[in-house]
């Protein structure tokens, strides 16, 4: 088929289930503007490169018109769509109280929280022999981290849910669809969301409690103080992110243990491999497909030259099995040595909770493992979610 | 005949971070011979980045940095036992011992020791330390946490401001008496040196710029030094942080083209003979090395970086039981990294070989910022100063001898900024080629402008 509707044919929800044909085609292809105007890349070294160029924009406002959708100018927005040095201020900011320098032992303490959690909803699963992976497990479990770790009460969800769903509807991507309801949508989403994140944060200001919105009301260091703004902007994305995600990865964890019985068995005999499996499900079902950028001058890549302003898709799943980085690529190995994936990006916008993600990842498909004896999958291909950017199953039924 | 490249006896002398990665290379390629590893330290192989840095601050112990092993080499270790010589006919290594070790090929990976304060009876004095060893690193940490009054470095080079950025960091005073203009310009030129002053000074450094020491005094214990200035440092430590010295004293009598700057060699690591012939049998990796680069005018570099020693050892082991046509050049460009004062410094590719440098990310005054270094109108180096993530960019437009300066389009670059280059401030590269210290050995870390005195 034509290589200019490659776009169009990887967003096509029927080729949810299984678009690694299409990026074996995408790399074959090279770079190739597609109907829309995009440009799709799908190489590994010339994703990393893009990843690491300085001429490489995060910020829609820097998309020429006809690609910038809906923007609302009033509206700000996160460190994940904000350039450095902004990005790297607010970035640092977030990483207070998550991560190095200042917090370095934050999420490694988290290990027997998660795990805690994660034996209450095993627990819960106790004689059934039908569940939903999803619903029963991957989504509940990361969920609920985060709503610790920001200090969200678990029983609002079915209001965050909602918001949730709609924002990440918005940053989705499909071609020849006009983007301005859903990104209308959205922002209405984020502001309604940042309201209720910054009110929960406002409750804590002077009476500090052991979670991160609490911790930035709270900070003293006078350069380490969000804006109330910034605090929203920063809080909904981390909320967002923190729950998002981690459901496809360990649904697609499960989803790919079930279909390679022979290593899932491994790893139960063997569950000092699970960190290595887990890097190995990063790069081969990786729970983000796609990442939007634009160029802020003409640059080339592999010979064609992507106009200043234009949209620009980086297919880091596709990355990921590239044969010319990646020994058979096309197999799961969760031995595989030299795995430097893309599952979490590279460059200064490199997953802000990765360490989070694969510590949840680890344990819960830890914990799971030896439940999976005699788990059979119930429907294959599973019903997939529609967002083809954050690609993973909306049910995973299996039978115990 | 490949085959046999696989068998036979290799010896390796030098234990630390290139012995180490030559030896599991050669396993790892297949070699199935005998493997002697030889090296003076009587310690298995450490990792010396940390010994300036975590070591001296107290966190981590001096005797717990050995490095990771990827695999078993499955080699004999002779350590503790340094080696005196080589006979290349016989192929032996005499070992100070009285033995000698019979090899089919050799690796010398002897690398460099501190160079040592040049008045021996001065440097006896208790209190005066030099740093490279994990001994040494355990000394100094140890009169370091006993709180003296203050710690005088000789030389502003990364190890100098390390041991600086330590000393306050731990709330001691500290003097760095520096011979050139600032600190680290040996490295980085001009412009990033002066910014490199500034830091120094607004963490409380004593810095003392364009003097030499020329005394130590104590009687038995070090109490203070004499500078080229007319003025006294009362202090009670002395670390002295000259640059280095390279092993080369062993093989004085071997035939192979070993000087003070190194031993020369191929791009493929095998060793030059005096008479500039390339041998079969001798390979060389590591911070002993000399080699031509293509990037750099084929100027034979000589690097003290630790990616290089990795790197370089991994191709020597390769090309040892690799032939003809299956053999490998080391092309890996330069990297270095420091930490000090609360900044990650890092640099790709060689900064001295420039003439050129405009700052095109970030800014002196955010401190985070990205310089990027030109020779005759090409990109040649470029320094992040915490904004190392966006090395890699650089380091293609370095590999692929991109135009100078950079084109515009940075997200953070500041157009004022980096449309305007402004002269490097290193001594000129085309200078340094032919004159009889040969040149960009020295554009390393600790050592160019450190007090070290003129040959003769």
């Amino acid at each position: 088929m034509a290589v200019d509707t490659l776009l169009e044919r990887i967003t096509d929800y029927a080729n949810r289930p299984d678009p690694y044909p299409l990026y074996a085609e995408l790399r074959a292809a090279g770079v190739v503007r597609q109907t829309d105007g995009s440009y799709l890349v799908g190489t590994y070294s010339e994703i990393v490169a893009l990843l690491h160029d300085p001429r490489i924009s995060v910020d829609r406002r820097n998309l020429a018109a006809p690609y910038r959708g809906w923007v609302d100018e009033d509206q700000s927005v996160s460190f994940i769509l904000l350039d450095d040095p902004e990005h790297y201020r607010l970035r640092s900011l977030a990483m207070r109280p998550f991560g190095p320098p200042h917090s370095p032992g934050r999420i490694d303490a988290m290990r027997g929280e998660i795990a805690g959690i994660t034996e209450d909803l095993i627990e819960a699963l106790d004689g059934r022999t039908r569940i939903d992976i999803v619903d029963d497990f991957a989504y509940p479990l990361p969920v609920t981290v985060i709503c610790r770790l920001l200090g969200v009460p678990r029983e609002d969800e079915p209001t965050f849910r909602e918001w949730s769903a709609m924002i990440i509807d918005s940053v989705d991507i499909k071609p020849g669809e006009d983007p301005t309801g859903r990104q209308r949508a959205g922002g209405q989403a984020r502001a309604e969301m940042g309201r209720y994140l910054v009110d929960l944060a406002e409750q804590r200001r002077g009476h500090p409690s052991d979670d991160m919105l609490s911790a930035f009301v709270n900070d003293t260091d006078p350069a380490g103080r969000l804006t109330r703004e910034e605090l929203a902007t920063t809080a909904v994305l981390l909320f967002v992110a923190g729950h998002e995600t981690t459901v496809n990865l360990i649904t697609n964890g499960v989803l790919t243990l079930l279909r390679h019985p022979d290593q899932l068995d491994r790893l139960r005999h063997q569950p000092d491999l699970l960190p290595n499996a887990v890097e190995e499900l990063l790069r081969y079902e990786p729970p983000v497909h796609l990442r939007p950028r634009t160029p802020l001058a003409n640059i080339d890549v592999a010979g064609t030259t992507i106009p200043k302003g234009a949209s620009l898709v980086l297919v880091t799943a596709s990355g990921n099995r590239d044969p010319k980085r990646f020994r058979d690529p096309e197999r799961f190995d969760p031995t595989r040595r030299d795995n430097q994936h893309l599952g979490f990006g590279s460059g200064v916008h490199i997953c802000y909770g990765a360490p989070l993600a694969r510590i949840e990842a680890q344990i819960a498909l830890g914990a799971l493992i030896p439940r999976l004896g005699t788990a059979t999958l119930v429907q294959d291909p599973p019903p997939y979610r529609h967002n083809a950017m954050l690609r993973g199953p909306r049910h995973l039924p299996i039978e115990l | 005949m490949p085959g046999d490249l696989r068998q036979g006896r290799i010896v390796i002398v030098g234990a630390s971070l290139a012995g180490l990665r030559a030896a599991e290379t050669l396993r790892e390629e297949g070699f199935t011979g005998s493997l002697t590893v030889v090296g003076d330290e009587p310690y298995p192989p450490y990792d010396r980045p940390p010994l300036s840095k975590q070591v001296l601050l107290g966190k981590v112990a001096a005797d717990a940095t050995g490095l990771p092993m990827r695999r078993d080499p499955d080699a004999q270790w002779r350590l503790g036992v340094r080696a005196t010589g080589l006979d290349p006919v016989g192929k032996r290594v005499l070992l100070a011992d009285g033995q000698s070790l019979p090899y089919d090929r050799l690796l010398v990976a002897t690398g460099t020791r501190a160079r040592p304060w040049p008045d021996p009876r001065e440097a006896a004095l208790e209190g005066v330390f030099t740093l490279r060893t994990c001994d040494d690193a355990g000394c100094l940490a140890e009169r370091l946490a006993a709180g003296p009054r203050r710690v005088l470095v000789i030389g502003g080079g990364f190890t100098g401001s390390e041991i600086a950025s330590v000393c306050r960091e731990r709330g001691l005073e500290v003097t760095v008496a520096e011979r050139g203009a600032a600190p680290l310009v040996g490295a980085l030129g001009g412009t990033l040196s002066k910014f490199a002053a500034s830091v120094q000074r607004a963490h409380g450094v004593d810095l003392r710029c364009g003097v030499t020491v020329t005394a130590l005094r104590g009687n038995g214990r070090f109490t203070g030094a004499e500078l080229s200035d007319g003025s006294r440092v009362d202090a009670d430590v002395c670390v002295v942080a000259m640059g280095a010295v390279r092993n080369v004293e062993w093989l004085a009598d071997s035939g192979l083209a070993a000087s003070s700057q190194g031993i020369a060699c191929d791009a493929g690591c095998r060793a030059f003979d005096r008479y500039g012939i390339v041998t079969d049998d001798v390979f060389v990796a590591g911070d002993v090395a000399r080699f031509p680069h293509p990037l750099f005018d084929y100027q034979m570099l000589s690097l003290e970086h630790w990616g290089n020693a990795v790197a370089q050892a991994e191709v020597a082991a390769h090309n040892m039981v690799s032939s003809g046509p299956l053999r490998r050049p080391h092309l890996a460009v330069p990297v270095f990294w420091s930490s000090q004062f609360g900044l990650n410094i890092k640099s790709v590719g060689v900064p001295t070989f420039s003439d050129e440098v405009v700052i095109a990310q970030g800014s002196l005054s955010d401190g985070r910022l990205v310089a990027v270094y030109g020779y005759r109108g090409r990109i040649t180096a470029a320094v992040t100063i915490n904004m190392a993530k966006w090395l890699e960019y650089y380091q293609g437009l370095i590999e692929t001898a991109a135009p100078f300066p950079p084109g515009p389009g940075a997200a953070d670059g500041r157009p004022l900024v980096a449309e305007f280059s402004v002269p490097s401030n290193v001594p000129d590269p085309k200078g340094l080629f032919h004159g009889p210290t040969v040149a960009l050995t020295g554009h390393l870390p600790d050592y160019r402008l450190a007090v070290g005195r003129p040959a003769g």
